[in-house]
């Protein structure tokens, strides 16, 4: 028996999808969670643990303040409200990378929770519920040998590195997210992205998809459109980066849809995404219901935020980056869709600091969205890494707009910059680049161009003005090109007596 | 009637990770039998609207300032270990998935 | 030179101080003893006598040198192997940990060596510390010094017989039920469970995490303020640890010696007066109560209703916590590993290595913890445990404002024979029953001898405030004064 596989479109007429998501976030702090190692990345197998965080018999937990204000800092940006009084909790199951065999969460008694984020999809403003914002700690890393590529399945032993045990891991879970329709699988894309942004602007964890220091799982289920019961929602692990989220969103509602198409159930079920193919699979069944079995954990006292001071963090907060778009957006006078393009080539900060340093927001726009992008994605780089900064742009800008250095010759002074020859001023004078701007100067290179070609000169005097074009060539190849090739147009013309 | 099954220890044990014998489970299934009726008997005092205590002495805010402590070197790490590889800790192979 | 075994813990650094007696000496006197009566004792599980001159070598050679001295200086300590301590065996008497050497210190591990006291040994108990007669150990029982048909008590059996029999003047226990008091009771020496948070608990291998606490035990109470004052206070590595000074502890107990107890108000629990007391028992109670009334104290009936809670309570919160806290006893970082033949799954040999290591009363209780936190039994079971948790502490505080202290018998038994209990987990938690309630309360309590009962030792707890534990020294050190220490025989 052969089944057509409904189309997307198709999906979205008859189920309404309603999705979660629950990210982890690992902070940037300078040491784990509950001991003073340090968490930087890279360190050799077991050379960043202690007693501690390998859960050694006796050793006890003490939670770092700095995790706990970044968290409350992560709430508050989500504009989440802050638990006067809450605890860490046990979350107790066996695996092997989590030392005492059970992790210090929090349970029932989340630090931050009812909160929101704005994200903006195709125009529209979709609000995401958050549900809670909570600190757990990072388990550590298992390599899996013997099987293919790492996987767990087929491996003959597995060994394990405690350097991330510890590290502090904050969990932010959106509320269901129902009523987006056909743009769920963007809803959650956009989720992540401004999450990541928000994060980012708070400066608690450079939350990099790629190096695990930003996770997502997403909860996916469908329900006929008009039905008021929710579906059996499956949890889609191992979205690695934000395409991945909105292809697992959009790949679970395909597959969940050609089961329920033929009366078939959804199984709740963890599942996994695989990148390349861009399906998901299930996950290997549990023998038995996991049963946490939580409770407060007694080696760690409650926290109990003061009022006044978190008050001061919610002042301290930096501009949301929403709210910072919406504003140099306007102040920029740029289109939704110019604004993105800003957004999406990561050129709003760059943008921002060379304006900062001077430049007129469209010439900066210019620079950074056309010369510096197009070198950026011909070196396969961040745009912020190409190696010019917003100052040096931003001079570059005002050399054009004194006069001193043409379109072409800014880019080949770019070049140089580039290079790391130097300022825009050092290298436009090291090359000797400058425009000449020197009227004597000029004006003998254009009467030796008159002199030289009389037939050019008969046919200009007779009224055909383009051929001007050729005189200024002249010049300019004369001059190397350090000529404004307007100002000698304009010279050309003056010395023959003919109005422009 | 017994407070506790014998298939009901059985998955006790399961959670906790003791394999233990037909013949074990038999006698912790009598024992624990009469120790969970004995303790039940706390069920009889009434707690409606007591608080449960979890710390002995209270005490809020109990943090530590963000301030890195030297940590152990892998040789002591690893010394105590029952089996290692490569600088790390060998276990056999994982049949569960992570968590 | 008089027996250097015999002396008080006061006495010996007394000497070793003057230089009378030097502490390698001292050691090897306690090293000599050790190695003569600890065939019939087994107070230890590991003796380390070269840690131990060479201590005691560092301790003469600062003196030598003119270095200010630590109160306890050159003074051997018999420490619980439930604590930590480095390079050195910590196996909580469980096969679970033969043969794991940690890679830290305890913090009142740390405190010993820094006051310049000599580590000399690690001592029985029941494995995990649970039980109430050190017969749980998987290496085999201790003999209580009075009777070596009898049992220490327990957990902490192996220090309290260390101490009776001289092997040592100064131990550390760990008391989450009772185990640093009840042996002390039954040994005749002086053993004290305080505040909860008074002194450090990082580096003491938890059973329960919410009732653990390290106490200080010797043959005098004037002793075990030194040893308290010594390892106890602030540590930032313990959660729990209370940020504030200790009481002052040896002045309250020399204070008591004095003799005087006028105007103390001494609460008699109504709830704890029942038939399960031993008569020799609650004679030998009774008269030490009345000693202290000639010292002027008074004596007050209180009811504390929710006390008989307190056993089934404790045999809930404890064993939840420790099914949490044992769980990272797994045979991955450290410790025994059973049944890995290469053709077994990880969770396999976890739970093979598990079931071999842990002895019968550390897995009943496991199972027992994990039943009582499980979906749907958690508050039945844990969280109703907590709320009879908050009673008994208002019970606590309520006594607390008619009497300075509370007294009972530490326990309502003398020590019983080897193997009388063993097969009865309800009949062992009896021992327990007067010791419980303090620890789900967190004040502080102490057992010191009160007398005998048809030749075995008695002791009397003295339970005070949170914090308040100079008052309890002060109390126990009259009870002392009053009733004369008692001598153990020789073995």
């Amino acid at each position: 028996m052969t089944t057509t596989l409904p189309s997307y479109d198709e999906v979205v007429e008859r189920y309404e999808p309603v999705i979660g998501l629950e990210t982890h976030v690992e902070l940037g702090t300078r040491t784990k969670m509950f001991c003073g190692c340090p968490t930087d990345f890279g360190g050799a197998p077991n050379t960043r643990v202690c007693p501690v965080c390998l859960g050694l018999p006796g050793s006890l937990p003490a939670a770092n303040a700095a995790a706990v204000e970044a968290t409350i800092r992560i709430g508050l940006a989500l504009n989440c409200s802050i638990a006067s009084w809450c605890r860490f909790a046990r979350k107790n199951y066996f695996y092997p990378d989590i030392p005492k065999n059970f992790q210090i969460s929090q349970d029932d008694e989340p630090l931050c929770f009812d909160g929101y984020l704005d994200v903006d999809v195709e125009g529209e403003v979709v609000r995401v519920g958050i549900e809670r914002v909570h600190l757990e700690e990072d388990t550590g890393k298992t390599l899996h040998v013997g099987g293919a590529a790492g996987r767990i399945h087929g491996a003959t032993e597995s060994l394990v590195d405690y350097n991330r045990a510890g590290i502090p891991l904050v969990e932010i879970v959106t509320k269901p997210v129902v009523g987006t329709g056909a743009l769920a699988p963007a809803v959650a894309r956009a989720y992540v992205t401004e999450l990541r942004d928000v994060i980012r602007s708070l400066g608690v964890s450079d939350v990099r998809m790629e190096e695990g220091s930003l996770r997502c799982d997403v909860n996916t289920s469908l329900m006929p459109v008009g039905a008021e019961q929710w579906g059996t929602r499956t949890e889609t692990k191992n979205v690695n980066s934000l395409r991945s989220v909105e292809r697992a969103v959009r790949s679970e509602m395909l597959r969940q849809a050609t089961v329920l198409d033929v009366g078939g159930k959804i199984i709740q079920e963890t599942r996994h995404f695989h990148e390349d193919t861009g399906d998901t699979t299930s996950g290997r069944s549990k023998e038995e219901a996991t049963d946490y079995r939580y409770f407060p954990d007694p080696d760690l006292g409650p926290i109990a935020p003061d009022p006044a001071w978190v008050a001061e963090l919610k002042e301290s907060l930096p501009e949301l980056p929403r709210l910072r778009r919406k504003r140099l957006q306007q102040a920029w006078e740029l289109s939704d869709f110019d604004m993105q393009s800003i957004v999406n080539a990561g050129a709003l900060d760059l943008i921002e600091q060379t304006v900062a340093a001077g430049a007129t927001p469209a010439a900066a726009r210019k620079w950074w969205l056309g010369e510096l992008s197009r070198r950026a994605n011909e070196a396969g780089i961040e745009l912020a890494d190409v190696g010019a900064t917003p100052g040096q742009v931003a001079e570059l800008q005002s050399l054009v707009e004194a006069g001193k250095l043409s379109d072409k010759l800014a880019r080949v002074v770019l070049e140089g910059v580039l290079n790391g020859e130097g300022s825009p001023t050092q290298v436009m004078t090291a090359r000797g680049l400058e425009v000449v701007s020197d009227v004597g100067a000029l004006t003998a290179a254009v009467d030796e161009a008159i002199a030289a070609n009389p037939d050019i000169v008969e046919s200009i005097r007779s009224g055909r003005l383009a051929a001007a074009g050729a005189l200024v060539g002249a010049v300019m190849k004369s001059t190397r090109g350090q000529a404004d090739a307007k100002a000698v147009r304009e010279l050309i013309l003056s010395r023959l007596g003919v109005e422009g | 009637m017994a407070a506790i099954s014998r298939e009901e220890v059985a998955h006790l044990a399961r959670l906790s990770r003791i394999a233990v014998t037909e013949e074990e489970l038999e006698m912790l299934a009598d024992q624990l039998d009469v120790i969970l009726q004995a303790v039940a008997r706390i069920g009889e005092v009434d707690v409606a609207d007591i608080p449960p205590t979890s710390h002995a002495v209270p005490m809020n805010n109990v943090l530590r300032e963000d301030v890195v402590t030297p940590c152990l070197t892998p040789a002591e790490a690893l010394a105590g270990a029952p089996d290692v590889e490569d600088d790390r800790f060998r276990v056999p192979r994982i049949l569960q998935e992570e968590v | 030179m008089a027996d250097l075994t015999k002396m008080t813990a006061v006495e010996v650094a007394a000497l070793v101080a003057s230089g009378e007696a030097s502490a390698v000496e001292v050691t090897q006197a306690h090293l000599d003893r050790i190695a003569a009566v600890e065939d019939r004792v087994h107070a230890f599980l590991h003796v380390d006598a070269e840690g131990a001159i060479e201590a005691a070598r560092a301790v003469d050679s600062q003196r030598a040198a003119g270095d200010q001295l630590g109160l306890l200086a050159g003074v051997p300590v018999a420490v619980k192997d439930s604590f930590a301590t480095r390079g050195l065996p910590t196996t909580c008497g469980s096969r679970m940990l033969e043969g794991w050497r940690p890679p830290y210190d305890a913090t009142i591990v740390d405190r010993l060596r820094a006051a310049g006291m000599v580590l000399i040994g690690k001592t029985n108990m029941d494995e995990f510390a649970m039980g109430s007669s050190t017969e749980f150990s998987a290496f085999g029982p201790t003999y209580n010094p009075w009777d070596l048909n009898r049992s220490p008590g327990g957990s902490g059996g192996g220090s309290a017989a260390a101490l009776a029999a001289y092997e040592a003047p100064l131990a550390i226990g760990s008391d989450t039920g009772g185990s640093v008091r009840q042996p002390g009771a039954v040994t005749g020496t002086v053993g004290a469970k305080p505040t909860y948070g008074g002194i450090s608990r990082y580096g003491l291998v938890a059973f329960s995490s919410s009732l653990d606490t390290p106490g200080p035990a010797a043959r005098t109470v004037l002793d075990t303020a030194l040893l308290h004052a010594a390892i106890g206070g602030h540590d930032p590595r313990d959660s729990t640890s209370i940020p504030s000074a200790l009481p002052p502890l040896v002045e309250a107990a020399r204070q008591g010696a004095g003799g005087d107890l006028s105007g103390v108000r001494l609460g008699l629990v109504t709830e704890f007066d029942s038939d399960g007391i031993e008569p020799g028992v609650r004679s030998a109670f009774r008269e030490a109560v009345d000693a202290l009334v000639k010292l002027g104290a008074e004596v007050v009936e209180i009811s504390c209703p929710h006390f008989p809670h307190a056993l089934p309570a404790y045999y809930l919160i404890a064993p939840a916590e420790a099914s949490s806290n044992l769980a990272r006893l797994d045979g991955v970082r450290f410790g025994l590993r059973v049944g890995d033949d290469g053709s077994r799954s990880m969770e396999e040999v976890m739970s093979l290595t598990r079931d071999a290591g842990f002895g019968p009363e550390v897995k009943r209780r496991i199972l027992l913890g994990t039943y009582a936190l499980s979906s749907g039994r958690y508050d039945a079971y844990y969280g109703h445990a907590q709320k009879i948790r908050t009673l008994i502490m208002r019970d606590f505080a309520s006594a607390f404002e008619q009497a300075d202290v509370l007294l009972s018998p530490t326990t309502p038994s003398v020590a019983f024979p080897l193997g009388a209990r063993t097969e009865d987990p309800q009949q062992m938690h009896l021992a327990d029953l007067f010791t419980v309630p303090t620890n789900l309360y967190g004040g502080p309590a102490i057992s010191v001898p009160c007398g005998l009962s048809e030749g075995l030792p008695v002791g009397l707890q003295v339970m005070a405030p949170t914090m308040a534990d100079d008052r309890m020294y002060r109390v126990a050190a009259a009870v002392e004064a009053a009733v004369g220490p008692l001598n153990p025989p020789a073995l």
